[in-house]
């Protein structure tokens, strides 16, 4: 009998994955593995065994870092996740109004590099700081102004955390609470808290993680307090030695390790308690809540744009703050610093960063969640995916240099160009766009590609009209958390850039250094424009899929109705 | 020869046995229903069918050929899934031109008018500039058929096509698939949970149970003679009782209720009614025999109205003995 036995079609799947997985292999597994080999081998090159670790702990300066990083990152944890949990509860739970206002008032911070959040508050609070002017010296450089710094740095995030988790409340419960006469304070502490809690340690540990590991803000603010952060950068940078940089790195590593198996084990536990029967939550009038909130919020969002005008002041003033006459001058950059260029070079780096990765992300996202490639290849492909959450910018571009800087490396030549720069951003930002892009595909109708199959139409044809079409606001968010990220990024670029190849965050970092802070400001604000820029244009982009979407649907009015019904009868039935 | 045959398919998910050793031939031409409870192979069998899984053993021949390890596309099949998985951002025609354009021995002419064609037929025509979210649930369900069958495909795969549906449409809708079925004469395989669906639909229907066939034939045939107490319990209702050592059972609408003692050649066993259930043109009457066990009985409601039964009566339930099927295996009910 004839057997027809075409291999179905998985060998172009099967390739492209392979082939993806090798990039994920060398652009992640490879420079790991030269970083951890670094730090158990003495610089010489023989097996030292934990030689380099015990000598770490037992160079008092060195060790003395942990502590202060500890230190600044308890701190700033803690501080960050209250103030994040205080603005999220005022822009879900009370009835203030301006919440849009307030919520991207909550985003300035992801828009500037950290190092300029050091720079604002040299402004403020520094020796010549407005504040300090005032009379009042906080003793900026050090303990305080990190921690100042890092608060800013993570109050976006565990803002953003806490906003998705109190957005979303089960107002049945609250209900079922007022008919049992349950005071506000109680319905807080015994459903709203509980409801909250993996978020709040998430939040704590993530914070914890993100000020462990910045290297912006010491850099700025540090003085004579070394963090681990500034630590690297000086075995590396200042006395080339790579062994030690690389047992700091591993280091870095602890916290960042421990903060990505929390939040595995917490994942997905806070979606589990709201129930598809959930009610909206009705928020019950306040003046006195509101007032609290007002109050709050406003402070917060009136001390981050004071943040942004400071650097505006800075930057279109003459000589700060003995000349405060207007100019433009500031925004002629030296060009020992970097110059103009570097604001171009960073906004090329950031286009092929948003570009390269988006693709990347999204076709190794939709090769794991919905292509025919063998079953071992998307396991191995969700392993890899996850665990660039758990490495610090600073590891990532140490272990490049440790792997990519090797002279037998094929590909040495990428070192010192941009690409070895988008490569390390595509790596270090790739945690939550691929999130975005798998969940969005899982929300897609499993059998768009059995439909396509059964009409003869071949897979990727199917992929660039069906499922890219359909998962356009994902790609777009992709495209921006890349831009945007890359924009701003310092830490993993510091080890990586070149001097034919400067870019604009690493850019303010050497013009504060050197004294020009005007122009670090003017060069900030750059920055700044342009990714607010990104962001608006993003804004308009997803504003009009909505309302074609919305075009779509509309004519028949009662189709949503209908449904619904149908479902309703089906449930019944 | 049969035009597609199952030989003995085995399927494995991760330990956990889908489909046992199941066999079934398809005849050109005929309509075919799988139907079984959630979780008993059905929507597997025709995924293998379709190419869309493998199977860990037996083969799929279609046209006397082996076609166990073909890919859907190099099979020509057509297929509706229960969510329809239209394209939401193109619209009906769009939707239906999608697969045509890639048929690039017909001109453009010919495309075109092969999705006029199936748009009339299904009589989405004035519909045709519209998006699957500006249509009715059965418009959208007529959309993805018309898309099933536009490229002229061999045969027809429909999982569970009217599930997603309400009532009313899902029983227009049974009409109107079986008659574009016989138009076109196209051979089809529907699964379906729904035995009224099977029944009023099908040529024949297979009846699965736990990744086996339980019984294939035409529907009144299923219906009248049983060959197992599951598929008589899952086709309609059966009252089943279990005496030495064999199981037996009677239709509801079989059993008749007299209060007297009569001799027509008919059982009478003597219970008492639980309940009266009024359900429309038929009444149910449920009852427990003086033997324990429990019994239904189906009648018209006007002449339960005019016995005026009342629960807690003591009854005779009537039952012809041509009526009694009998199990020969001692099932488990």
């Amino acid at each position: 009998m004839e057997t027809l036995n075409h291999s179905r079609s998985l060998r172009p799947a099967a390739l492209t994955m392979g082939i993806m997985t090798l990039c994920f292999l060398v652009i992640l597994i490879c420079p790991m593995y030269s970083l951890f080999s670094k730090a158990f081998l003495a610089a010489d090159g023989s097996f030292a065994g934990l030689d380099n670790y015990r000598e770490y702990f037992s160079t008092p300066a060195l060790s003395v870092s942990i502590g202060n990083t500890v230190t600044v990152s308890t701190a700033s944890a803690v501080l960050g996740t209250l103030i994040g949990f205080l603005y999220a509860y005022g822009l879900t739970r009370t009835n203030i109004r301006g919440k849009v206002l307030f919520r991207y008032a909550a985003m300035i911070p992801l828009f500037l590099p950290t190092v300029v959040h050091g720079l604002s508050l040299v402004y403020l609070f520094g020796n010549q700081g407005i504040v300090t002017g005032l009379g009042w010296d906080i003793g900026l450089y050090g303990r305080t102004g990190i921690i100042i710094s890092e608060v800013i740095y993570t109050f976006p995030q565990s803002f953003l955390m806490f906003y998705i988790a109190l957005r979303y409340a089960d107002g049945r419960l609250y209900e079922a609470a007022d008919t049992m006469g349950c005071g506000s304070f109680r319905k807080f502490r015994s459903i709203t808290l509980p409801s909250v809690r993996y978020t709040l340690i998430n939040s704590l540990f993530v914070c914890f993680t993100l000020a462990f590991t910045d290297f912006g803000a010491p850099k700025v603010l540090g003085g004579s307090y070394n963090v681990l952060a500034t630590d690297i950068y000086k075995q590396v940078a200042g006395q080339f030695d790579m062994n030690m940089g690389a047992v700091v790195g591993t280091l870095l590593l602890i916290p960042a390790v421990i903060s990505f198996g929390v939040d595995r084990i917490t994942s997905g536990k806070n979606s589990g308690t709201i129930s598809s029967k959930a009610s909206r939550l009705v928020i019950k009038p306040s003046a006195a809540r509101d007032a609290v909130f007002y109050v709050i919020c406003g402070a917060i969002t009136l001390s981050l744009i004071i943040m942004v005008a400071v650097l505006f002041m800075g930057a279109f003033t003459k000589y700060y703050p003995y000349d405060m006459g207007f100019t433009l001058e500031n925004f002629r950059f030296n060009d020992s610093t970097g110059g103009i260029q570097s604001y171009i070079n960073s906004i090329i780096m950031s286009i092929l960063t948003a570009v390269f990765g988006t693709v990347f992300v999204f076709l190794y996202a939709y090769m794991i969640e919905r292509s025919k490639a063998p079953g071992f290849l998307k396991g191995l492909g969700k392993l890899f995916s996850s665990l660039p959450l758990a490495l610090p910018g600073m590891v990532i571009g140490l272990s490049f240099i440790f792997f990519f800087n090797q002279q037998s490396n094929p590909l040495n030549f990428i070192y010192g160009t941009v690409v070895i720069l988008v490569l390390a951003n595509i790596v270090h930002f790739y945690s939550v766009p691929f999130v975005t892009a798998s969940s969005a595909l899982k929300k897609l109708d499993r059998e768009y590609e059995n439909v396509t199959d059964s009409m003869k139409i071949p897979g990727w044809k199917g992929f660039f009209k069906v499922i890219v079409p359909l998962s356009l606001p994902a790609v777009l968010e992709i495209f921006l958390f890349y831009f945007m990220n890359a924009m701003v990024t310092v830490s993993a670029v510091v080890f990586l850039y070149s001097a034919q190849f400067k870019i604009a965050s690493i850019a303010i970092t050497h013009m504060e250094e050197a004294g020009d802070i005007a122009q670090a400001a003017a060069m900030s604000l750059l920055i700044l424009f342009v990714n607010v820029a990104a962001r608006a244009g993003y804004e308009v982009l997803v504003h009009r899929i909505k309302k074609k979407n919305e075009m779509r649907s509309l004519a028949e009015e009662t189709s949503g109705e209908r449904k619904k019904r149908s479902a309703l009868k089906v449930q019944e039935a | 020869m049969s035009f597609l045959s199952v030989k003995n398919v085995t399927k494995v998910f991760d330990g956990q046995t889908a489909l046992k050793n199941v066999s079934l031939d398809i005849e050109k031409g005929e309509l075919i229903s799988i139907l079984g409870p959630s979780g008993c192979g059905k929507t597997t069998l025709l995924r293998i069918i379709a190419g869309l899984e493998t199977p860990t053993e037996g083969t799929v021949e279609i046209k006397g050929r082996d076609c166990t390890k073909l890919p859907p596309s190099k099979r020509n099949f057509g297929i509706v899934f229960q969510s329809y998985a239209l394209f939401p951002h193109m619209t009906v025609e769009q939707n239906i031109m999608f697969g045509l354009n890639q048929q690039k021995n017909l001109s453009k002419g010919e495309r075109r008018q092969r999705c006029e064609e199936v748009l009339t037929m299904v009589d989405l025509y004035e519909h045709r500039k519209k998006y699957p979210p500006q249509l009715s649930g059965g418009q959208q369900q007529r959309t993805a058929l018309a898309r099933a069958v536009s490229l002229k495909p061999e045969y027809l795969l429909l999982d569970e096509p009217l599930s997603a549906l309400d009532a009313k449409v899902r029983v227009k809708l049974r009409s109107e698939i079986c008659q574009i079925q016989r138009r076109l004469g196209i051979t089809t395989v529907m699964v379906t949970h729904d035995q009224e669906e099977a029944l009023t639909m099908a040529d024949r229907i297979v009846v699965m149970n736990n990744g086996s066939v339980e019984q294939t034939g035409e529907p009144r045939e299923v219906y009248s003679s049983p060959e197992s107490a599951f598929v008589a319990n899952f086709i309609g209702t059966m009252n089943l009782y279990r005496k030495e050592g064999g199981t037996y059972g009677v239709r509801p609408e079989s059993i008749s209720v007299s209060r007297q003692k009569r001799s027509d050649g008919s059982q009478l066993w003597p219970g008492r009614i639980t309940e009266v259930e009024f359900r429309g043109p038929l009444t149910r009457i449920y009852g427990r025999l003086d033997s324990h066990e429990p019994i239904c009985v189906d009648m018209e409601s006007e002449k339960a109205e005019s016995l005026d039964l009342r629960p807690n009566e003591n009854i005779f339930f009537s039952v012809p003995s041509k009526e009694i099927i009998k199990y020969p295996e001692n099932e488990a009910v």
